[in-house]
Formats: C-alpha cells, sequence, structure tokens
C-alpha cells in the first residue's frame, strides 16, 4: 500500500484496473444492461446511442455487455494462470535454491525445457492439445509462466540461505521447510509480487491473441480477443466493434503494465534507492 | 584461463543438447496427450466409419501399435535424417513445407528487429539523456505503448485503414518471395514488419534507456568529458559502447522470440511463414506437421539463444577475460 502512494504511476495503473475490475464484478452478477449473448437481428449495427452504450454488433447483441463480460472471462483467465504459474514456480523456485543438488538440476531441466519454446507458440500448441474451456486457457499459459517465476526466485533464494540468520535457524533445528516458509519466502515477496504484477499483463495479452486466434475461450462466450477478430471485417460498417474491444484490452494491458513497473520501481531491491 | 573458457562452452554446448533432447521429449507426449488418436483426428467424421481391420492397418501403417518408447526414438532418428513427416492436405513433405516457411520468418524478423533498433536505440538514448524530463515521458510512453497494445490489434486495424483509405494491400496478392519479386515481397513485409517492430521496440527502448542511465553514472565518462571529448562522440562512442552488452542480449532474445511468436502477425497478413504453418498444422488437426515444427522452432530459438550468449562473451571484454 504505502509503495503504491509513493508511485504515481502504479496508483494510476490501479485506478484504471479498480474501474475495469468494478465492470467485470458487475458482468459477472449478471448486472448488464442487456445479455451478452442474446442475439437481436432486427437491431443489428446500430451506432452507439444512450440505448446501446458501445452500439450493437452483427447479430444486434449490445457491444458494451459484451465487453464488460469479456473483461471479466479474460481477466479471470489471466488470475488463475498467474496465480497457478505463480505458486508452482515460487514453490520449485524456493526447493531449487534451497535444496540444490539433483532438485536443483531437475527443475533447471524442466525450466530450460519450457525456456526452449517462444511463449506464445507454446501457450497456442498447449491450447489446442488441451480440451479446450477457460480453465486448460489458463492451464496452457500458467505453464508458459512457470519458469519465469522459478527463475526469478531461485536467485534471491541461493543468496539468502548463504545469509547469517538462515544459517542460524538451520542451527537451531528447525526442518528446511519451516525454513524456507517462515525464513526465506518473506524475503522474496517484493520481487514476488511485481512479477505478478507484469505476469498478468502478459497473460491477459496471451488469452486475447489465443481467441483471436480461435484457440481462446469458444464462442459465444465473449472474450475480447475473438470479438476483435469478429470486428476486422465490420470495421468501416460498425467501427465501434472494433474500438470498443480495443480500447478496452489496451485500457486492461495499461493499468497492469503501470502497476507492475510503478511496483518494480518502488519494491524490488534492486531497483531501490535509485530512480531506474 | 582459455581451457577455462572452453570447458564453460563445451558444458553450455552440452547443456543446450540435453535441453534439445527434453524438448522432444515434451512435444512428442504434448501431442500424445490430445483427446482421441491421430487417426480420428485426421479422418474426422469418417473414421467412425473404418472397421476394426482397417483401423489397425492404419495404426500399424502410421507406426501407433508401437510402444511410445520406439515411436519416440523413431520419430526422432527420422527427423536427424530429415524426415520430417508429411502433410497429406498440402501434398507435400513437412521438410519442404519448413524449408519454404522458415526463411520467410527469418526475413520478417530481421526486418522487425532493424525497425526494432531503429526505434528503440535512439529513443532510448533521448530518452536517458535527461531522466524525468519531457522527452524522457514520450520515450516511456512510446514503451507504455508497445508493451499494451496487442499485436493483433494493431496489425487488423493498421490492415483495414491502409487496405480501405489508401488502397495499399500488398497482401491481398499471392505471397512473393524475396527472390521471385524482391519489390512486391518487401512491400508485403513492411506493415507486418512495423507491427512487430514496434512491439519490440519497447523492450529495447527500456534496456537502452537502463543501460545508458547505468554507464553515465560511471567516472570514466566524467574523464571522458573532462579530458574534452566530443560530447556525441562521448554519447556514441563511450557510453553507447558500453551500453552494448545488454542491448545485443535483449535483441537476440527477441529475435528468438519472433521466431514462433510472430504467429498472429503471419497468420493476419498471410505471410506463411514458421508461425503460421504451426496454426494451420493445428487448425486442420496434422499432428505431424505440429510436431516437427514445433520442435524445429525451438531448435532455432535455442540456436539463436546460444549466439547471442556466444556474441555477447565476444562483445564484452569483462566477460572474456573473466
Amino acid at each position: 500500500m504505502t509503495a503504491l502512494r509513493r508511485s504515481p504511476a502504479a496508483l494510476a495503473g490501479s485506478a484504471v484496473l479498480a474501474v475495469l475490475a468494478g465492470v467485470a464484478v458487475l458482468a459477472s452478477f449478471g448486472l448488464l444492461p442487456y445479455d451478452p449473448i442474446a442475439q437481436n437481428p432486427p437491431a443489428r449495427f446500430q451506432a452507439p446511442s444512450g440505448a446501446h452504450l458501445f452500439g450493437t454488433d452483427q447479430f444486434g447483441r449490445d457491444v458494451f455487455s459484451r465487453v464488460a463480460a469479456g473483461v471479466g472471462n479474460s481477466a479471470l483467465i489471466a488470475v488463475v494462470a498467474v496465480a497457478f504459474a505463480t505458486l508452482i514456480g515460487t514453490l520449485g523456485g524456493l526447493v531449487s535454491g534451497f535444496y540444490r543438488g539433483w532438485a536443483d538440476g531437475a527443475i533447471g531441466g524442466v525450466t530450460n525445457v519450457l525456456f526452449a519454446f517462444p511463449p506464445l507458440l507454446l501457450a497456442l500448441s498447449l491450447a489446442a492439445v488441451l480440451d479446450r474451456n477457460w480453465f486448460t486457457i489458463a492451464v496452457a499459459i500458467a505453464i508458459v509462466y512457470v519458469p519465469i517465476f522459478i527463475r526469478v526466485t531461485r536467485g534471491p533464494v541461493l543468496s539468502l540461505r548463504e545469509i547469517e540468520y538462515v544459517k542460524a535457524a538451520v542451527a537451531t533445528g528447525q526442518s528446511r521447510w519451516q525454513i524456507m516458509l517462515r525464513h526465506v519466502l518473506p524475503n522474496i515477496t517484493s520481487i514476488i509480487v511485481v512479477q505478478v504484477a507484469l505476469s498478468l499483463s502478459w497473460a491477459v495479452l496471451t488469452e486475447a491473441s489465443l481467441s483471436f486466434l480461435g484457440l481462446g475461450t469458444p464462442p459465444p462466450a465473449p472474450s475480447l480477443g475473438s470479438m476483435i477478430f469478429e470486428a476486422r471485417s465490420l470495421v468501416f460498417v460498425a467501427p465501434w466493434t472494433l474500438i470498443a474491444p480495443g480500447a478496452v484490452v489496451v485500457l486492461l494491458v495499461v493499468g497492469l503494465n503501470l502497476l507492475g513497473d510503478g511496483l518494480r520501481d518502488t519494491l524490488d531491491p534492486r531497483n531501490r534507492g535509485r530512480r531506474s | 584461463m582459455r581451457a577455462v573458457v572452453r570447458n564453460r562452452v563445451v558444458r553450455r554446448v552440452a547443456g543446450t543438447l540435453g535441453t534439445l533432447f527434453g524438448v522432444a521429449v515434451f512435444v512428442f507426449v504434448m501431442l500424445r496427450a490430445i483427446p482421441g488418436d491421430q487417426i480420428t483426428a485426421g479422418l474426422g467424421t469418417e473414421a467412425a466409419a473404418l472397421t476394426p481391420a482397417q483401423r489397425a492397418a492404419l495404426e500399424h501403417y502410421y507406426g501407433l501399435d508401437q510402444p511410445l518408447v520406439t515411436q519416440f526414438f523413431s520419430w526422432l532418428g527420422n527427423m536427424f535424417t530429415g524426415n520430417f513427416g508429411y502433410s497429406a492436405r498440402n501434398q507435400q513433405s513437412v521438410l519442404d513445407l519448413t524449408v519454404q516457411s522458415l526463411p520467410v520468418t527469418f526475413e520478417l524478423a530481421v526486418l522487425s528487429i532493424v525497425l526494432a533498433l531503429l526505434i528503440g536505440v535512439p529513443l532510448g538514448m533521448v530518452s536517458a539523456s535527461k531522466a524525468g524530463a519531457p522527452r524522457d515521458a514520450v520515450g516511456q510512453a512510446v514503451s507504455l505503448a508497445g508493451l499494451s497494445i496487442p499485436a493483433f490489434l494493431l496489425a487488423t486495424t493498421l490492415l483495414s485503414i491502409s487496405a480501405a483509405s489508401f488502397g495499399f494491400n500488398p497482401n491481398g496478392q499471392g505471397f512473393a518471395t524475396l527472390l521471385e519479386d524482391p519489390l512486391l515481397n518487401l512491400q508485403q513485409m513492411v506493415l507486418p514488419a512495423l507491427v512487430l517492430g514496434f512491439g519490440i521496440a519497447a523492450p529495447i527502448l527500456r534496456t537502452t534507456r537502463a543501460a545508458v542511465l547505468e554507464v553515465r553514472s560511471h567516472d570514466f565518462v566524467r574523464t571522458a568529458r573532462a579530458k574534452g571529448v566530443p560530447e556525441r562522440r562521448l554519447q556514441v562512442r563511450h557510453v553507447l559502447g558500453n551500453a552494448l552488452v545488454p542491448i545485443v542480449t535483449m535483441t537476440g532474445l527477441q529475435f528468438g522470440y519472433l521466431l514462433g511468436g510472430a504467429v498472429v502477425v503471419e497468420q493476419i497478413f498471410s505471410v506463411p511463414g514458421i508461425g503460421r504453418q504451426v496454426l494451420l498444422g493445428i487448425q486442420q488437426k496434422e499432428y505431424a506437421v505440429v510436431q516437427s515444427t514445433v520442435l524445429v522452432i525451438a531448435l532455432a530459438f535455442v540456436l539463436v539463444n546460444l549466439l547471442t550468449d556466444v556474441l555477447y562473451r565476444i562483445i564484452d571484454p569483462r566477460v572474456r577475460a573473466s
């Protein structure tokens, strides 16, 4: 919280995210002006107006309601994906850096293999082989980001385990897991928090790219990427069908990036004391 | 000293080979995890009409009745002898497809990187020349935009605007390779390269800015200035020269990403690159194409990273000496 107050970027980012989160929460409770998937052919291609804030699409669906529900879907997938990646990656990094030896070798090997794929290609291939629903998309994205969290935590853990108070904890006979969770983990939380914020923005972009390519959440569930895909051919008939989801996806990612950058500048010990 | 360096290189190469083996296992297992089997996937609804005997014959023909380990090593052995499998839809071997698509992606990646460097490095230097000033804010805004605007959105918008308002849609006609028709080829590459270059310019800009700021704080820069080195020469030779290592590393990394990450842009602009080959393979359920192409991309990605690593050791005298 203090970190947020010290960084105008992080503050601006959180403000944008708060608004979008509010809309997404309303959408998840069904508090939208229209049903996002209900078709109404007579009302197709209506320009933005009081009745339809962002106009309607080729099936007469309300674009505002679809965008709002789409933000909710994208955010859900991104949050679940990053949560998985954080949990597994942090655990992997802790074990790898603290136990060293064969565990480190094995985890390092897996990390190297996953790092050998361009991230979007890996997410794409995984999404293609998994049975497609929002959860498997989240799992596919999570697998891509696990190695990043492993690498980000392993380094600091390696240096922490040489520090006196950790050695003292070892000497008092605490178990390795106790030491890792009670003495090492709290000291790397700021690094993890920064990584979470930055990863969320990538996860949103990845999810949007997948659904743009037709490998994301299956239709008719609204998703920002697939809305933009459908709007490609409608740009001149109904530009609002492209502009609304496009602007919202950019806003969402800008918000996450501002928050991530702000947190990195204030929280990351490597940046502390100097402006980067 | 030399032996140490050589040892390190040998270890790095051995590690890379191990990683590549792991990649092959991963790709193989991933594609075996597909719900249903390849025969059903390949034939679609027609698969239901197969008699058990026909199905068994097909399984035997494709080697699917062999143990998984045998299948894996036979695939890997085939890859080594240049047999990447066959694409029934294209009536071409996957090797032929790859020989056509890889250079296209490579060209696109090179053009994008050149554009990204032309945007990112000067803007990064300008940004760093007065941190916190309005010009820095401009640089930061450009990099934020590059990081936040999805490539597919920028590509879709650019394509619509250029086609409708300027009648410029070279990608509407069949793709021409650089050798067939260089002029048309470059026209077809310019928009995709701009989209990708803009996105990659952001991390390059940020890296340049951070590296320049870091280098400038060193004493040798002050000494050079006190010695009367002209400002322009100081900025280029002393500051940028020393900031080159992180910039090269970031550029190499981004180049690697482009080899598979250009898939969305290739798809939108109908550029027949290797990313699009994977996507088409997925859409047409031709898993032999997907399996071998993904492995080729991973191999290229790993090689680019290895080269970047070597290059960085060559540029940085500190790494060379230690």
